[in-house]
């Protein structure tokens, strides 16, 4: 039928082929709709909005490379003998998934560099992750409509996390096997339920003979599967949304100024996925990562200092690390709280990005769209907190890695610990306060180039001696730039009567709201931006200086 | 094609449109804003020559990402899986794998390249301003979906038929328990096994090292020496499972270094065994300083002190050590005299 | 040589010392064997003994005492053996400085070889300890590398890390790294256990066994070690594999992101 047609009209030679393709394809999937709201879509150009293409690719890249490596990969505890080609490891018994991983490193040609291009990425799509989500945060990309799409990405951070962690376990190395003896610890301390999760997941009692096959299966398909569609999800809501953008000359709330998608965004965006490729190409042809065979066989009773987990696990090794042993024995059972309260506190610290937007959203009460992005300075008291929470997170970091701080930098292991123990609290206050005076130094600076214009670093002497730095006035645009924020002013509670002199219950949650309101937008807590009033004053009345 | 044309003339409507934007001062935004700026032309847009020169920069990239394809397939086939070469400044490192990812990398960043400048330098350059629309419905749109779904819900007549409700919801909610109970021999119960090791009165404590019998007179002060329950090989089907809770670590103290009654007790002329398995997550802790007596664990750091009855003095383990309570048999060799009083390795709810 | 069982070590040990000595001191005289360990016979050996016990009194004495007894500043030296002096001495730990932190530091030798011989001899003379390994115990001739990896990572890993970086230990100690120490040194530390290592006798780790430790280490880290992947990161594992993949990955793409999204240069003004 087709072929008919197609022949008619290569005889008729109206339309070039491809216009006939898509006008088959329109017929049986509306794809000129489709194509109609997006081919021409605009995209604003800034480094940073690539941050989350950086992450979609090192998926993508990982997916690649991951199939490619579960043609190879054996996800099997049996013992056997190696006879493969790495010398220092000939004769020794082992799974069948370390045995397998050696082949795929020195007997399949590329299979080393596939395990490195796939490690890497992964290591880079967690890196890339971290720094996308604090770049949504600190710009305050996630304010609504994104307080969903926000969510989303978090899910796939938290999950990539997990999927990473289930990765690296599955060679059965001694080092990753030491991750995992640490995970039936974790689960073993939940209380009531902690056994039987850990006989279960196990399989019976630790190492078992089952746990890489079924890491295997969340690995390569529950949690990838989920992320699959979860980053789809994302996507789909990054194009419906269309994206946010800084504040500038022509740029509203109500508009997206930037490159069509076809054709300019469509091959910076196509092209990048190449650049990342050929990077973490480049990267794992000239740097190993995960020398299993140097770590040798998992053994419950062998061990190498410097066990770490992958770096985005390095958090949940610092909680632990620095956590004092304590343990509550009654009536017959053991609170293991050295142990638990890390893995709470590991929940809690992520759980409180997860909820942040709608934490602010309540203490704004703004219920309106926002698309231009926030400059961090310009959001004082959510920059502070941003700024805490990461510093929160490297503290733990260190923890992570005290034993090599200890070994690098000649310390004390146990100064490093108590270092970190003290600036687990004390870090992120400081760092919460000194961010906010820093914002609001640069408000003034704002304000005063707003006022008095740019300070060229000219002097001049007046007749009468005085010298003065010429300060050359600002152009619209950058007038207009630094003064189109909102500035909330800080919520109040209502009068304790209401219009018939009746009093009116105030509640807890509205005294609340008001003072973190005042927190976030009080006269402390902001400068106010200058009016235009402000502005005519002092060029009328200062003359140009 | 569309973007070798002058790029103004490509998007007239749009253009009128965004300059036309200008918004106007208040309240909230004291300074107008004055819309975007007028386009600048590139050097590629104006002169011919400086296009050109960006078209065969492209070329030339894609050029060589088609060469280091070819060099990836040539690397493939001729350089053996097993050779190494010297590389300065990275060290020894298998050739191919080298070779294999340089070319990979050099086809594929320069197909990005080559694209990124392209866009760059010879696509339009032109902003554009898109209008965004409100997301949520309008007022019609939202008052014609909530009767259409009032009148579905009336149709099925849900809220008035509660039997054929409650019932619905009884069934939805019991049949995921299906799946649940399935999941019920992922595993055993753990019943006491996270008690017993393989340790028990008579079992000779065997040399890691050297798979024999230890004696008391082969262990120095100051040494330090691993062993395993008598009969325990590496090919056993359990090896790991029993491995991971009978590892034990052997040291020699001074009697009177020891300041553990009950450590004293259980030793063998100073000789003391400790489980090797840490009380904090069970990694295999044995970094024993030998002056001091302390054991430190590699993963978090939690410090033993062997000399006063492997009590903690540092770090997330929250209690001691188990001790093997041993002796010697009538042949002289080392002996457990019972299983481990408590379990070893990590601690868990049931433990008490 | 072969044929010399492992009960004869120490004669033939003593022979090795004897002939570096004799070599230092200008070989006056021919030498042969003694056949017990305390009967330094006439002539070479106690003037080794004699020249030793010269350079012990102004470099050692200090802290370890006129005879080797020990004082506060130093642990006694009777029955240390031969083996912890050449081990002590020849990685330069010993002489110790006046001041030291959690632990002595491996630093460059001050005594030559024959001096050290000499020191070595004193010492084993106050009383009798580990005498210093022969090539034949350390050599990598009928070494078993693999059961050289698996002794490797039950005993010394936890310690001193996988491939041999080293790690830290309580209080500011730490395990040093194995890179380029002479397996002669690994052997004596292994037999000996200096500072806050314990030791390895043969006892429990037999000669064979460190044979096969030191010939592993030769293999993941020596110079000639290949690391197939590239850039060895330290050998640290995931937490220089993580600052990497942070400065040189990410830091890279954010670098190249930079560059797509840069403004073109725009055409002069005329």
């Amino acid at each position: 039928m087709s072929t008919a047609a197609n022949d008619t009209s290569r005889a008729r030679g109206k339309a070039p082929a491809g216009e006939r393709i898509a006008d088959w394809a329109d017929g049986r999937l509306g794809i000129y709709s489709l194509a109609k709201a997006n081919m021409r879509k605009i995209f604003p150009d800034h480094w940073s909005f690539m941050l989350g293409e950086v992450c979609m690719y090192s998926f993508i890249i990982i997916i690649l490379t991951g199939v490619y490596l579960t043609l190879f990969f054996h996800p099997s505890m049996n013992e056997v003998v190696y006879h493969g080609s790495y010398v220092p490891l000939q004769g020794q018994t082992m799974s069948e998934a370390f045995n397998s991983t050696l082949h795929i490193s020195f007997d399949v040609r590329g299979g080393l560099l596939v395990r490195q291009i796939h490690h890497w990425a992964a290591l880079i799509f967690l890196a890339g992750m971290f720094v996308h989500m604090m770049r949504v945060f600190f710009t305050g990309a996630f304010r609504k409509p994104r307080e969903i799409n926000w969510l989303f990405g978090f899910l796939l951070f938290v999950l990539g996390m997990f999927t990473g962690f289930t990765g690296y376990s599955l060679p059965d190395d001694l080092l990753s096997g030491t991750g995992v003896r640490f995970t039936e610890g974790a689960i073993l301390s939940m209380p009531i339920v902690g056994t039987y999760i850990s006989y279960f997941l196990f399989g019976g009692q630790f190492p078992g003979h089952d746990f890489v096959a079924r890491f295997y299966s969340i690995h390569i398909l529950l949690l990838p599967g989920i992320m699959l569609g979860l980053m789809v999800a994302h996507l789909i809501l990054v194009f419906y949304h269309k994206h946010t953008q800084f504040a500038g000359p022509g740029k509203t709330n109500n508009n997206v100024v930037g490159m069509p998608l076809l054709p300019v965004y469509m091959a910076k965006a196509g092209g990048f996925f190449f650049l990342v490729f050929g990077v973490i190409a480049a990267i794992a042809a000239v740097a190993q990562i995960n020398p299993i065979w140097a770590m040798g066989p998992y053994r419950p009773d062998q061990v190498s200092t410097g066990a770490q987990p992958d770096w985005y696990m390095g958090f949940a090794e610092g909680l632990i690390r620095f956590m004092p042993g304590w343990e509550i024995n009654f009536w017959g059972h053991t609170l293991v709280l050295g142990v638990f309260i890390p893995l709470v506190i590991f929940g809690v610290v992520l759980g409180a990005m997860a909820v942040y937007p709608f934490i602010e959203s309540w203490i704004t009460g703004d219920k309106s769209e926002h698309h231009i992005l926030d400059r961090p300075r310009n959001a004082p008291t959510r920059t502070g907190l941003g700024v805490a929470w990461v510093t929160m997170y490297m503290i733990t970091l260190v923890g992570g890695g005290n034993d090599l701080w200890a070994t690098h930098f000649h310390l004390s292991i146990n100064a490093v610990t108590w270092f970190v123990r003290i600036f687990f609290f004390v870090g992120p206050v400081i760092a919460f306060i000194a961010t906010k005076r820093i914002c609001l130094g640069l408000q003034r600076r704002d304000r005063d180039k707003v006022l008095h214009g740019r300070e060229t670093g000219i002097i001049k002497r007046l007749p009468h001696g005085e010298f003065i730095e010429v300060h050359e006035p600002l152009s619209q645009e950058q007038l207009h730039t630094l003064t189109t924020h909102t500035q909330y002013a800080p919520a109040e509670i209502g009068p304790a009567v209401d219009e018939n002199g009746v009093e009116r219950k105030v509640t807890a949650s509205e005294k609340l709201r008001a003072k973190l309101s005042n927190a976030y937008y009080g006269e402390d807590n902001q400068i106010p931006k200058p009016t235009s009033e402000e502005y005519k004053e002092i060029t009328s009345g200062h003359g140009h200086h | 094609m569309s973007s070798q044309d002058i790029p103004e003339e490509n998007l007239p409507a749009e253009q009128d449109h965004a300059h036309g934007a200008v918004a106007v001062a208040d309240e909230v935004h004291p300074f107008a804003d004055p819309g975007l700026p007028p386009h600048e032309h590139r050097i590629q847009d104006i002169d011919e020559r400086a296009a050109r020169r960006s078209e065969r920069m492209v070329a030339l990239l894609f050029t060589v990402s088609m060469l280091a394809t070819v060099g990836f397939i040539v690397s493939y086939v001729t350089i053996p899986h097993d050779k190494n070469i010297f590389v300065f400044p990275i060290g020894r490192i298998s050739a191919l794998n080298f070779a294999l990812g340089l070319t990979l990398g050099v086809a594929l960043f320069c197909i990005g390249a080559g694209a990124v400048h392209w866009a760059r330098t010879l696509m339009s350059d032109v902003e554009v301003a898109d209008d965004r629309h409100a997301i949520a419905a309008t007022p019609e749109v939202r008052a014609k979906v909530h009767a259409d779904f009032r009148e579905g819900a009336k149709e099925s007549a849900l809220g008035r038929r509660k039997l054929i409700r409650n019932t619905m919801f009884g069934a939805l909610a019991l049949v995921p328990l299906s799946g649940v109970m399935l999941l019920r021999d992922l595993g055993p119960l753990p019943g006491t096994s996270l008690r017993h090791t393989l340790w028990a009165k008579g079992k000779r404590l065997v040399n890691m090292n050297t798979n024999q019998p230890l004696r008391p007179e082969d262990i120095a002060v100051g040494s330090l020496t691993f062993a395993k329950p008598d009969g325990l090989e590496e090919t056993d089907e359990e090896f790991q499972n029993e491995m991971a809770k009978a590892a034990l670590m052997i040291v020699r103290l001074q009697p009177d270094n020891i300041k553990d009654k009950r450590e004293l007790d259980w030793s063998h002329e100073g000789v003391v065994a400790f489980s090797k398995i840490c009380t904090h997550v069970g990694c295999p802790i044995s970094l024993y300083e030998q002056q001091t007596h302390h054991v430190l664990c590699p993963c978090h750091q939690s410090t033993f002190d062997l000399s006063d009855g492997a009590r903690v003095i540092f770090g997330p383990a929250g209690h001691a050590l188990p001790q093997l309570r041993i002796g010697v048999d009538s042949e002289g060799y080392l002996q457990a005299l019972g299983d481990f009083e408590e379990p070893v390795g990590p601690a868990f709810w049931e433990r008490g | 040589m072969k044929k010399l069982s492992a009960r004869r070590r120490h004669p033939l040990a003593a022979v090795v010392v004897l002939l570096l000595a004799l070599a230092a001191t200008g070989g006056l005289y021919a030498a042969f064997a003694p056949a017990g360990k305390a009967q330094a016979d006439a002539g070479s050996q106690s003037l080794t003994i004699k020249e030793g016990r010269k350079l012990f009194e102004v470099g050692c004495a200090s802290c370890h005492g006129t005879g080797g007894q020990g004082s506060s500043d130093g642990p006694s030296l009777v029955g240390v053996g031969a083996a912890a002096v050449d081990f002590q001495v020849g990685t330069g730990r010993m002489p110790a400085a006046t001041s030291q932190g959690a632990q002595v530091p491996r630093k460059k030798t001050v005594y030559t070889q024959a001096q050290i011989d000499q020191l070595a001899a004193y010492v084993a003379s106050l009383g009798a300890g580990p005498v210093v390994p022969t090539k034949q115990q350390y050599g990598p001739n009928g070494a078993d590398v693999a059961k050289g990896g698996e002794l490797f990572r039950t005993n010394c890993a936890q310690c001193h890390n996988f491939s041999g970086k080293g790690g830290a230990l309580t209080e500011g100690k730490y395990a040093p790294s194995l890179e380029g120490v002479a397996p002669k040194h690994i052997y004596e530390a292994m037999q000996t256990g200096p500072q806050n290592m314990p030791s390895f006798p043969d006892t429990t780790m037999s000669s064979q066994n460190k044979k096969d430790i030191i010939a592993y280490l030769h293999a993941v880290d020596s110079s000639e070690t290949t690391n197939p992947g590239g850039l060895e990161l330290g050998g640290l594992g995931p937490v220089s594999e993580g600052l990497f993949a942070w400065i040189f990955g990410l830091g890279a793409l954010i670098a190249v992101a930079v560059w797509v999204a840069a403004r073109t240069a725009k055409a002069k003004k005329s």
